[in-house]
Order: structure tokens, then C-alpha cells, then sequence
């Protein structure tokens, strides 16, 4: 890479006593000017990673870089990074104007650019008006911009985002994560934004770091991540999935069950034990003959879109199955599906072993 | 669904309390203060409460009750703040509020015993060689036991109000560029005035009418309104006079409770609501 990255974690642990161990030997980098997101169960450390950046916590071990400096010492009323907190942490006792002011106050600039700063950012966040409100007087949307306006007004390196979307109504964070993915390309800073919503971490990031228990699971565009998800774990997290046990049978063929399906998975060893998923969406409703699996229809629910099956095989794996077509409830019915859907996913496979087998298949079983 | 009349029935009690503790006393103390000494209506009571003696005793009581409060706040503050630090915060602030369930009478007789002539504290002075030193009935004495007594009553509330901030709060001070002690200025202290205040009014109004400790440790040195209202009634039999100083005594603290009891907005709030 020939531009230092914003942000490198260098083999970084932090556990808090000698039993609990939050982060394990986390190592990545960050590129200037990209959105990111720390997706994840909640405990499994993402909020941990963005108060390490922050500073509000230093590393058990390993070293944490700024722009290539080593900042594990920094404290965090000295680093070029602005929060932006779940519960915004706005200040109660100030208004909106001085709650904007705050940092540049800190900073002792003069009335006037303060005051051309903070209308600025108010405008950037469309708050304009609202200098004079107490926060008391501001809903949850509301607060959330000031929050907002209050971290972009200090010009930061990096905007770190904990889950500020999650107090807000469904309308409003769908609204918000437009807003939010809007402002990062207008601003072209670094965000690092910390969330469990895999619909908003898919819809917004140019990256995505998938963690659990204080692993990165896998990093990548939401594509990525989403079609080639690398272990159970993540495939079951990102989005809805079916997850299957199945044997590699030899290169493109894979057996569940008793059936044995066309993939196009290869480089595998032969009668390797895999997990395979199928994403609900690439399930196909057919008749019984034409399908490649017979299923019974367990139950249906319509959803608005589609309407979503759960089926069963007559081994007992569950298939769920997003289709605009309906189905009857308890008739058999039959699935097909393209080689393509489906994904198989070696055991116990590491982030760096599996990204060397995907590009091992080269460009012809990728192309389309 | 409580009916009309059983409403009037829990209320009993209040009102049997407000008219039997409340209102009358101060009714009576407000009618007594309206007669001399040999029973004859007058407003002279009133007149002589603007004379330069009750004006400066009063002036003291304040200057007392003020010295009291301030050096109350200087350690109860940072006392209370390292107690929202510890591990076992509720049993730390317990240790430092069981010493208020003690009788006051006694914790005051054992400072008696503490700073007197044979008293521990001299017998340590004595060893640095300054020789026996008077410590009862100074200043110093009076106002260092009165600061003890009424400590607990000034930590409790500034301990509530700084427990219930919400970290993130200084968090977001932090991450803002503040230093610690902007933080403390600037978010924390501004965010606990309510503590402070309900402390100030816990402290400084009892502290206006002290007499007791006046009395033990003051050696009657210091004179408060306090000691003013129980010479009057008790020493010179003259309950006019001693009314009236119990009713400005009265009015001093509705005043210092108006002044101290405006609440902040958004306070202790942690700015959801």
C-alpha cells in the first residue's frame, strides 16, 4: 500500500482482568476517507475497538498506529478523532449551540469563527434554527445530528460512530443511514461505525470487519461478505442463510444428505466434511419432479416482498425460502437452484487460507 | 379504585402533623413576638431586632453558618467524587454515614475529651514541644466540630448526583479535547450543582441556629441566633424577643431555600427524557 494507513492495529489485546479477554491479537489497517464497519453480536469487542481508537482505553498488548505514530499512550483530549456516542452524550446543562461550541471552546478560537463553524455544522446536519433549543426540546433524530454536528465541527481524522442508530425508530434509521453514508462521502473522512445490524452494516460500509468473541471473523465489501461468507458464523450473521453439513465429493461436486449437487467449489480434499450455504432468496419454487430437493412446506409467512417458507427435506434440514410464489402448507414441493448458490465453506478455515483458495479458483469459475 | 372518602383518611395523618407541628408553633411563635415583657402588645421586638446587637449577631450567624457550609463543601466534594471512584462505593459511603446515627450530644461530649487541656490532641502537641494549648472554646474548635456533624448530610447529596452522571458524559468531554479539569468544570461540577445545593441547604440552614455545640465547644463564644432564641426564652425570660428572632430565623431560611432550591434544567437528566 503506498498511502500509510489511518489506523493499524498491530496484534492488539485488551482483557480487563486475567479471566475475561474482550480483544485477541487483533491486527488490520484502515485507508483514509472510507467508511467502515465493526459488525458484530454485542460483546463480541467491536465497542472495545472504537474506545481503543477513541482512547478512552489503552491495549493489554500490542500497538495501536495513527497515521503510522504510535498512539497507545495518547490520551483521548489529544487524539484527532471525534465520537459520536449510542446515547449521544449530549451535555444536558448546555444548549444546542454550546454543545456544538464545546470542542472548539476548548480550543480557544475566537467568538466569531466559533459561531461561523457551529451554523456550519448545524447546516451540514440540517439544524439550522435550532442553535437556541435545550436538548430537553430535541427528539431522538434530533439529538442524534447534534451529536453529529458536534464531532464534524472539529474537523477530525476519523468520525467514530457506537451504534447511533439503534435508539431510533425503523423509519428514521433507514432515513439516518442514507444521511449518515451521505455526509461520509461529502465530508470524505474516515467513519468507523460499530453496529449489530447487519442491514445497516451491509447497506453503508465500504468495508465490513465481521467479529465475534473477540475474533475479526472476516473482512470485506458487504458483496463479499455476503456472498462468500467464511465460516457458519458469519454466513448465519449476515443475513438469512441456510446452513447445511454436506461432504466434498471431488472438485464441483457436493453431497447432503444422500442427493449430490453440481458447485462450483474445487481444491478441496476429496470426502472433506463442509458447511454449505444457500441463501433463502436463491431457493427456487418448482414442482417435485423438476425440483433437485423434495421439501414439505412447514409453515409460511408473508413478509411484503415475498413471502418466506420454511421447509423441510426428508432428512430434517430445515430450508427457509424467500419466493414471491405461494406455496400450500404442508404440500410437498420441489426446490432448484443454480450451481452458483451454493457455498461451501471449509471447516475451521482462516480469513487468510480462505482468501488464498478463493482466488485459486481464477477467473473462469468466478466470471459470472 | 380509591374512592374520595378513602383519600381523606391517608390524609389524616399529614394534615394532624402540618397543623400540630407546623402551623402552629410557628402561629404561636409568630403571635408571641408581638408582646413585651410584661405582656402588652408592641411591635418594639421588631424594632429592636434592626438594633446594632441583633444585626451583628446575626451577621455573625451567617459569617459562621457560611464558614461551616464552605468548608463542608471543600471536603465533601472530592470526598465524594474518589466514593463514586471505589469498587465498594455503598459500603464506603455507608462507613462515613454511620457515624450520623450517633447521638449528636455524644459525639459532641467526645470532642470535649479530644481537644481538652489533657486530650490526645494536646498530649501529641506536647511532644513536638509546644506546650499545652488551648483548642476548646476557639473558633476553630467550634467550627471544625460543626463541620464534622454535618458532613455526612453534605456528601450524601453530592454523592447521589455524581453517581447518576452519566459516563459517557465525561467521555464525550474527553473526546472533545478537554483536559480533566475542563471536564471537571466545564460538564461535571455544572451537572452536580443540584447535589451541591441540596447539600448547601442541608448544611447552612441548621448551621444558622446551632446552640448546642456553641454552648460545648464554643464555650459560648460564638453566638448565633440560635443561642440568641434559647437565651432569650430560657436565661432572660423574655419569649417576645426570643420569637422574634425565631421568626427572621424562619424568614432567613425560606429565603436560603428559595435561593438554593431552583433546580438546573436538564440536570442528572443524562439528556434523555
Amino acid at each position: 500500500m503506498s498511502e500509510t494507513p489511518i489506523i493499524r492495529f498491530e496484534n492488539v489485546t485488551k482483557h480487563y482482568d486475567a479471566e475475561t479477554t474482550v480483544l485477541t491479537d487483533i491486527n488490520f489497517e484502515l485507508e483514509r476517507g472510507k467508511f467502515y464497519t465493526l459488525l458484530g453480536p454485542s460483546g463480541c469487542g467491536k465497542t472495545t475497538i472504537l474506545r481503543l481508537i477513541a482512547g478512552f482505553m489503552q491495549p493489554s498488548s500490542g500497538n495501536i498506529y495513527f497515521n503510522g505514530k504510535l498512539i497507545n499512550n495518547v490520551p483521548a483530549n489529544e487524539r484527532q478523532v471525534n465520537t459520536v456516542f449510542q446515547d449521544y452524550a449530549l451535555f444536558p446543562h448546555l444548549n444546542v449551540f454550546e454543545n456544538v461550541a464545546f470542542g472548539l471552546r476548548i480550543k480557544k478560537l475566537g467568538k466569531k469563527e466559533i459561531e461561523e463553524k457551529v451554523l456550519e455544522a448545524l447546516k451540514f446536519v440540517n439544524l439550522s434554527g435550532y442553535e437556541n433549543r435545550e436538548i430537553a426540546e430535541m427528539s431522538g433524530g434530533q439529538r442524534q445530528r447534534v451529536a453529529i454536528a458536534r464531532a464534524i465541527v472539529n474537523d477530525p481524522e476519523i468520525i467514530l460512530l457506537d451504534e447511533p442508530l439503534s435508539a431510533l425508530d425503523l423509519k428514521l434509521r433507514s432515513e439516518m443511514q442514507y444521511e449518515l453514508r451521505e455526509l461520509q462521502q461529502r465530508l470524505g473522512k474516515t467513519f468507523i461505525f460499530v453496529t449489530h445490524d447487519q442491514e445497516e452494516a451491509l447497506a453503508m460500509s465500504d468495508e465490513i470487519f465481521v467479529l465475534n468473541a473477540g475474533n475479526i471473523e472476516q473482512s470485506g465489501t458487504p458483496m463479499d461478505i455476503y456472498d462468500e461468507p467464511i465460516n457458519r458464523f458469519v454466513a448465519d450473521f449476515i443475513g438469512e442463510s441456510n446452513i447445511v453439513s454436506g461432504t466434498m465429493v471431488a472438485d464441483f461436486r457436493v453431497r447432503i444428505g444422500e442427493k449430490e449437487f453440481e458447485c462450483v467449489d474445487q481444491g478441496l480434499n476429496p470426502n472433506e466434511n463442509v458447511d454449505i450455504v444457500i441463501r433463502p432468496e436463491d431457493l427456487e419454487i418448482t414442482s417435485v419432479e423438476k425440483g433437485k430437493m423434495k421439501v414439505k412446506v412447514d409453515t409460511q409467512l408473508f413478509r411484503g416482498v415475498h413471502y418466506e417458507l420454511s421447509t423441510y427435506d426428508d432428512e430434517g434440514n430445515e430450508w427457509l425460502v424467500h419466493s414471491t410464489k405461494k406455496a400450500e402448507v404442508g404440500a410437498f414441493i420441489g426446490l432448484d437452484f443454480d450451481p452458483e448458490a451454493i457455498h461451501v465453506m471449509r471447516l475451521n478455515e482462516t480469513e487468510e487460507e480462505f482468501d488464498k483458495r478463493l482466488e485459486s479458483y481464477g477467473e473462469d469459475a468466478y466470471a459470472n | 379504585m380509591q374512592t374520595k372518602n378513602t383519600k381523606t383518611f391517608y390524609l389524616i395523618p399529614y394534615f394532624a402533623w402540618i397543623i400540630l407541628f407546623v402551623i402552629a408553633p410557628i402561629a404561636l411563635i409568630a403571635y408571641y413576638s408581638l408582646f413585651d415583657l410584661s405582656g402588652n402588645f408592641t411591635l418594639d421586638n421588631y424594632k429592636n431586632f434592626f438594633t446594632s446587637i441583633y444585626l451583628k449577631l446575626t451577621l455573625s450567624s451567617f459569617w459562621y453558618a457560611f464558614l461551616i457550609t464552605l468548608f463542608s463543601l471543600l471536603v465533601a466534594y472530592p470526598t465524594a467524587y474518589l466514593l463514586t471512584k471505589t469498587k465498594h462505593k455503598q459500603l464506603w459511603l455507608l462507613l462515613i454515614i454511620i457515624p450520623s446515627w450517633i447521638n449528636l450530644l455524644l459525639k459532641t461530649y467526645a470532642f470535649i475529651g479530644i481537644f481538652g487541656l489533657y486530650g490526645p490532641i494536646n498530649a501529641f502537641l506536647n511532644v513536638f514541644g509546644f506546650g499545652e494549648t488551648q483548642i476548646l472554646f476557639t473558633d476553630f474548635s467550634f467550627i471544625f466540630v460543626s463541620v464534622y456533624i454535618f458532613i455526612p448530610f453534605m456528601i450524601l447529596p453530592i454523592f447521589n448526583a455524581l453517581d447518576k452522571l452519566n459516563p459517557s458524559l465525561i467521555d464525550a468531554s474527553r473526546d472533545l479535547g478537554a483536559s480533566s479539569w475542563t471536564t471537571f468544570s466545564k460538564v461535571i461540577f455544572p451537572l452536580t450543582t443540584n447535589g451541591v445545593k441540596a447539600g448547601i441547604q442541608a448544611v447552612f440552614i441548621p448551621s444558622l441556629s446551632l446552640f448546642m455545640i456553641t454552648r460545648l465547644i464554643a464555650g459560648n463564644k460564638v453566638i448565633t441566633l440560635g443561642t440568641a432564641i434559647e437565651q432569650q426564652f430560657l436565661v432572660t425570660q423574655n419569649w417576645g424577643m426570643g420569637s422574634t428572632i425565631a421568626v427572621f430565623l424562619i424568614i432567613f431560611m425560606v429565603i436560603v431555600m428559595i435561593i438554593t432550591g431552583q433546580r438546573d434544567k436538564g440536570a442528572n437528566s443524562n439528556g434523555k427524557n
